[in-house]
């Protein structure tokens, strides 16, 4: 095996990872780049169910990271679409503007 | 141990993530993701997931971010001028991030150091993880087949017709 640290440092860059993430979700205005968002703090998800795996010599985590891919994968079709639809209707896809559903 | 190796690539993936989350081009941050996603099926490899690097590669980095790449061509977004949220609320997720990040690496560090389990040779390839799928995981495999057809059907509905 290729070891290339123990395995706190990995769950420390997937913490850090998710909170980037977190952050571009909060900051962002375009739906695109909130979007890229979400896929990194999956990411993030991803890299600590592969670790916290291998620590404990199952494949279990690496099973659910399959699934988070396909949830994923789900998503980015059905959310992209409707932001096709969103900018022929609206011609925007700030988050600032399209505030319909808000109270 | 080869931690200098990993701080390097670790830094990469995060400067990455952070072209994702500041850069103003949209098609840029696309390509921060791609980069982000990259690195991170070395790690993959590294910790013996080769089945999972390799669908990393080919569905994230290859299917996913093609989406993404795709639609921000097709709506021709340029640079916003208003790509970010107003200063304050930058300022308040900027310390947020910060605290979250903080309490999660305090945590984690404060734990004892882990122990790293022997595996056999053919841990991570693509029989051990088929066979977990198609036994343990089996209901849950079909759920997310049927959660693909939902999402398939879904995105060919609101993709057709102009809604009112």
């Amino acid at each position: 095996m290729l070891e290339l640290a123990p395995l706190g440092w990995y769950l420390a860059l997937s913490a850090v990872l998710f909170a980037i993430g977190v952050v571009g979700v909060l900051v962002r205005r375009n739906l695109i780049v909130i979007f890229m968002s979400v896929e990194l703090m999956l990411n993030a998800v991803n890299l600590t169910f592969v670790a916290l795996a291998r620590s404990m010599g199952s494949t279990d985590g690496q099973v659910i990271v399959f699934f988070v891919m396909a949830v994923a994968a789900a998503e980015a079709a059905v959310g992209l679409a409707i932001m096709l639809q969103l900018y022929r209707g609206r011609e925007t896809i700030n988050a600032d503007e399209v505030t319909t559903l808000r109270w | 141990m080869i931690v200098p190796l990993f701080a390097v690539l670790a830094l990469l993936t995060v400067a990455a993530s952070l072209v994702v989350v500041l850069h103003t081009n949209p098609v840029y941050s696309a390509l921060g993701l791609v980069a982000t996603l990259f690195l991170l099926a070395v790690f993959f490899v590294a910790l013996d997931a080769h089945m999972v690097a390799a669908l990393q590669i080919i569905v994230y980095a290859g299917a996913i971010v093609v989406l993404f790449l795709f639609v921000i061509m097709l709506l021709n977004l340029q640079v916003e001028a208003r790509a970010m949220a107003p200063a304050p609320l930058v300022v308040v997720a900027a310390a947020g991030g910060l605290l979250l990040g903080g309490l999660v690496l305090a945590a984690v560090l404060r734990e004892p150091e882990l122990p790293t389990a022997a595996v056999g040779p053919g841990y991570g390839g693509t029989e051990a993880l088929a066979e977990r799928l198609f036994t343990a995981y089996t209901l849950p495999f079909e759920l997310t087949s049927v959660l693909l057809l939902v999402a398939i059907v879904g995105a060919v509905v609101l993709g057709k017709k102009r809604m009112p």
